[in-house]
């Protein structure tokens, strides 16, 4: 079971948190014209890489805060935790 | 009673108490602080079970978690529990076990006519024999393996025990208390770290109590008793025996096991059977020592052959012989130790070394006993069935080749050692990729991969001298890097014997002419012969040579067969064992029990039971409850012998005629409040919500980003920048969650807060043509006529002195309103409701009549807003906004939602008015057609029209648009009901929506 430093909160047990998929994401701005292809890469079309992944949690039985959370994917490893507000660019 | 093989003056069980337990239907005694395995070597019996796969006789091998043999089943109070270790079981009065694995009896076992027919159980049998013809595997094979094999048979019947679970955090957990668990405890300790230290074992020492050393002027015994007691006195230290930590999980958490009350009889009621600890340790310290490796030889598997160590073991801790004549066959000093043990307790054995001419301390002490010591010697094979009777022993030549002066010597046990592995499984649990140590032909632990460190002999250190100052150390510096302390203890001085270098030789060759079976896997009887067997089939790969021939991989997770099934693939692919490599470890460590994993989490506890406030006024009324979600609701209200369907029927009647009352506290309420929320519930949902005045509510739909309706409900705005969301009960959590990743990380710019209220509320729906009257009455200082709180108004109300909210919505169909409260007041409410509501002749109602109102009504709901469905298939296409951008929307284009044939909600309705349609019925054109039967759809919720009298149904059709008045057939395979339908509006009742308005 994972160990998750909340940036709000400290360290937590996993099962405090729901996992959020990628966190690199960009929902595309409300009112623009896309293209049928642009939003299907948007909703569906997700890297599953092996090594280290921006990944969103949601810290639900806690201070309902979502983190990112760069985390390896093969060995867990986690090097650091951000709030929402950080890494938008 | 006498006990044959037990010792007077030597031993640790509690002379003073004598226990009777019961093997295989007879009675025995031993002393409490008995193994089941030591009480009844003690008398003498060493046959207790029969093997895997040639029901060869089992007797005992070990003396702890490494025991592939004697495993057993218990019963007690007509439970079984399977898989018991012999070697580790205590004995409590009372306790009756069974041997496993046999029938009729262990002694005699039909199933050992495998042992003859085995050359039809070679490596790989289960792939081979049983494959042909394929009939006769669910007849014959499989039927017949299943009974031939297992180490017992579980419970059927509902486990009656308690388990619990314990979460715990600890600067350092050290697993394992033998002299290096001890020394790197007492250093942390002293040096303020908060430590747990676990122990498998009753008695905490390890090898420290077997041992004949000294530490600090005291014997190993006195020591680690002397370090026991002071760390149990300490407040930071969590001292636990019966523990078995068993997996090594990631980021630094640990799972122990310990076993509570398996060790007595059952008389504490609330004492947990076991409790599982989660333990998230900020270092851990390995020191689970090692366990002796076997040597192989012909027939090694009989009873009376065991780990030299055991043997010692048997002696030292529980006072008991394994056999009065013993031959001790090592490669190393081990085997003199027990030997010089026998000899203390007047003994007499026979040492064979493989050595040509070792020396040491112990080899001079044997021999100044006058112990007979033969060298360049081997067992050849034992002789016996049930036990060891004999033993052919042989010369061996200088290479390991050849054997010579072959004769037959009398033993009634024959002790091996083969020199120790570490056991290295928690550290390769946590990552680390151990390396092959040529000094001690074994793997030890290489880089740490977690906050991990291996110390002692599953290290591969094996004097006391060097683990002791090795354990001093590290328990200091990893424990002073977390409390910085700088308190050091003195390291005590030992004194042992030195012993010389071991001698690689481990499997002993066939004579000519010989057959002899040499096992290397002793709980699946994988023998030499199979692993040859495989190599010569091709298998290379170490991980497909143990599945192909089982080795390792039985309950014991091969302790004592690994190191020499690596041993032999290397010998003959002419490697060394570094380049096979070795197979991976996981957890757990040693078998654990179901129960103990699920915890209290069984029943109604495996899941929170939530209720409103009204739940004892239900309970009262003689409501039956359905899970709803986590909650409990009321289905219906029973009065006198009613069946579901009259009461359901009854309560919807109710509503349509006089007035009904709903408990629906249970709906999510989301309370949307700042500048930005008109705007954030305009994303949100499809419809639009920038123009929705205060005191007013709207219906709502949202989607996800994939177009599919997510939720609805409605959405109050009682102030300015305050609104009150309301959502399914089933989707309450999911909405919440949803709405804080679009304030959070899509839409940081909004200024918006949204905060869950759902158990702030109790919610009473109030439905029915009398609805108005009732609340008149209920509320006589407020004007509720419908031009002043017309359909989706919203009024601040004083219900008999507590504020309460009007929110005039309906989901029967019918004149209706919802009334909140704070939930204390839930009661208080709920009761003045039923008072006032007698004169208008108000009936509660439960889900089941509030399900009928809704279907006839076509409102959808879960079963039809079931994740597939986008606006249109449920009719909601009216709410979907062309102006503005929402949630969604850019799918709700794409190709397959806008095809012209798209899915639709409608109505059914049986041709005859009788036949009810089961829910999931399929819709098709012509019930008699080829199979696979096109269908157009499926019926997705059903009940009796109250309206109409006669069946209803709501169902999800290809091109329901034009569908309505088509004669079709709902098919139900599953009910095997083929009914003949006509499709109408999913509007059944009430189709202009007259009454919500009235
Ligand atoms: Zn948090």
């Amino acid at each position: 079971m994972l160990y998750i430093f909340c940036p709000h909160c400290g360290s937590r047990s996993q099962n405090e948190f729901a996992y959020g998929g990628d966190a690199t994401v960009k929902r595309p701005e409300l009112n623009k014209e896309i293209s049928d292809q642009e939003w299907n890469n948007f909703v569906y079309l997700r890297k599953s890489p092996r090594g280290k992944h921006l990944e969103l949690w949601h810290h639900i039985s806690g201070c309902r805060q979502w983190i990112k959370v760069e985390r390896d994917t093969s060995t867990h490893e986690i090097f650091k935790t951000y709030k929402a507000e950080e890494l938008t660019e | 009673m006498s006990q044959d093989f037990r010792l007077d003056n030597i031993g640790m069980v509690n002379r003073n108490k004598k226990i009777s337990f019961t093997f295989n239907g007879k009675k025995y005694f031993g002393y409490e602080g008995d193994t089941i395995a030591s009480a009844l070597i003690a008398n003498g019996v060493h046959l207790v079970g029969r093997s895997f796969k040639y029901h060869r006789p089992r007797g005992f091998f070990g003396v702890g978690v490494d025991e592939p043999y004697a495993i057993l089943q218990l019963e007690r109070n007509n439970e079984r529990d399977p898989n018991i270790r012999a070697t580790e079981q205590e004995i409590f009065d009372g306790l009756e076990v069974k041997s496993v694995n046999c029938w009729p009896s262990v002694n005699f076992d039909i199933g050992a006519i495998n042992n003859f027919l085995r050359m039809f159980f070679p490596a790989g049998f289960y792939y081979k024999t049983f494959m042909w013809p394929p009939s006769f595997w669910y007849k014959i094979y499989e039927p017949f393996i299943r009974m031939a094999a297992g180490f017992g048979e579980a419970s059927i019947k509902h486990d009656k025990e308690r388990y619990e679970h314990k979460y715990e955090y600890c600067d350092l957990l050290i697993t394992g208390s033998g002299p290096s668990g001890l020394a790197s405890a007492y250093a942390a300790a002293k040096n303020g770290a908060r430590v747990i230290l676990a122990e498998d074992k009753p008695r905490y020492g390890g090898s420290l109590l077997t041992s004949d050393v000294n530490i600090g002027n005291q014997t190993g015994t006195e020591w680690s008793e002397k370090i026991i007691t002071e760390l149990k006195s300490m407040s930071n230290v969590i001292v636990k025996n019966r523990s078995q930590v068993f997996g090594y999980y990631d980021h630094n958490m640990l799972v122990m096991s310990e076993r509570i009350s398996d060790h007595l009889p059952k008389t504490q009621k609330y004492l947990p059977k076991q409790r599982l600890w989660y333990i998230r340790a900020k270092e851990v310290l390995i020191s689970s020592g090692s366990i002796e490796r076997p040597l192989v030889f012909g027939n090694n598997d009989t009873p009376g052959v065991m780990l030299s160590s055991a043997a010692k073991e048997y002696m030292k801790v529980y006072g008991v012989l394994v056999g009065k004549k013993p031959l001790i066959f090592t490669n190393n000093d081990s085997g003199y130790e027990t030997a010089i043990e026998f000899k203390k307790n007047g003994v007499n054995p026979l040492i064979l070394d493989t050595r040509k001419e070792p020396s040491s301390d112990i080899i001079t002490e044997a021999k100044n006993l006058g112990i007979e010591i033969k060298y360049s010697y081997v067992v050849v094979a034992a002789k016996g069935y049930k036990k060891v009777k004999s033993a052919d022993i042989a010369k061996i030549s200088e290479n390991k080749k050849d054997l010579s002066n072959i004769e037959n010597i009398e033993c009634d046990c024959i002790c091996v050692s083969g020199f120790w592995t570490p056991s290295i499984h928690l550290a390769s649990q946590s990552g680390n990729k151990s390396e092959f140590n040529e000094k001690i032909d074994a793997f030890v632990p290489k880089k740490s991969k977690q906050k991990e460190n291996t110390i002692g002999s599953a290290n591969g250190k094996f004097t006391l001298e060097e683990t002791i100052n090795e354990a001093f150390d590290k328990g200091y510096e990893v424990s002073n890097k977390i409390t910085e302390n700088n308190n050091k203890v003195s390291i005590p001085t030992v004194v042992e014997k030195k012993s010389s270098e071991h001698d690689k030789f481990w499997c002993v060759p066939l004579p000519k002419g010989k057959s002899y079976k040499r096992f290397l896997d002793f709980q699946n009887d994988v023998a030499v012969t199979d692993i040859e067997l495989a190599l010569r089939e091709g298998f290379r790969s170490i991980e497909h040579v143990k599945r192909y021939t089982t080795l390792g991989m039985a309950t014991d997770q091969g302790k004592t067969s690994n190191l020499n099934g690596l041993q032999l693939v290397s010998d003959i692919e002419n490697k060394v064992v570094p380049q096979v490599g070795h197979t991976t470890f996981r957890p757990p460590y040693t078998p654990v029990s179901i129960g103990a994993i699920v915890g209290r989490e069984v029943g109604k506890h495996s899941k929170p039971t939530r209720k409103s406030p009204m739940h004892e006024w239900h309970k009262k009324n003689n409501a039956v409850f359905v899970d709803a979600g986590v909650w409990l609701r009321p289905r219906y209200y029973k009065q006198g012998n009613e069946t579901l369907f009259e009461a359901s029927k009854r309560e919807a009647k109710n509503v349509r005629k006089n007035v009904g009352v709903c408990d629906v506290t249970t709906l999510g309420k989301i309370d949307v409040k700042g500048p930005d929320a008109a705007e954030f519930l305009n994303r949100v949902y499809t419809n639009a919500w920038l123009k929705l005045p205060v005191g007013k509510a709207r219906y709502g739909v949202m989607l996800r980003e994939d177009g599919i309706v997510m939720d609805d409900g409605t959405t109050t705005r009682i102030s300015e920048n305050h609104y009150h969301m309301t959502t399914t009960t089933a989707q309450a959590a999911n909405v919440l969650s949803h709405l804080e990743y679009y304030l959070q990380l899509v839409w940081p710019e909004l200024n918006v807060n949204v905060v869950s209220t759902t158990e702030q509320w109790a919610g009473a729906a109030i439905a029915g043509p009398n609805s108005r009257a009732l609340l008149m009455k209920l509320f006589p200082n407020t004007n509720v006529s419908n031009e002043d709180l017309p359909f989706m108004g919203y009024k601040e109300a004083d219900l008999f002195g507590i504020p309460a909210k009007i929110y005039r919505i309906s989901f029967s169909g019918e004149l209706a309103y919802e009334v909140n409260v704070e939930s204390d007041y839930g009661n208080f409410m709920w009761e003045k409701i039923i008072e006032v509501g007698k004169e208008f002749q108000i009936q509660p109602y439960g889900t089941e009549a509030l399900s009928t109102l809704r279907i006839e009504m076509g409102h959808v709901a879960g079963s039809e807003l079931d994740g597939r469905t986008i606006p249109h298939d449920a009719s909601l296409e009216g709410l979907v906004s062309k102006k503005k951008d929402f949630i969604g929307k850019r799918s709700l284009s794409r190709s397959a939602f806008t095809k012209p044939d798209r899915e639709k909600i409608v109505g059914v309705v049986p041709l005859d008015k009788k036949t009810s349609i089961p829910e999931g019925s399929y819709i098709v054109k012509d019930p008699k057609a080829k199979l696979p039967n096109p269908k157009l759809g499926h019926v997705s919720a059903s009940c009796w029209s109250v309206e109409y009298d006669n069946p209803f149904s709501l169902a999800i059709i290809k091109d329901g648009k034009n569908m309505i008045g088509q004669k079709l057939f709902a098919m139900s395979p599953l009910k095997n009901k083929t009914i003949p339908v006509e499709i109408v509006s999913s509007h059944y009742v009430d189709p202009e929506g007259k009454r919500v308005r009235a």
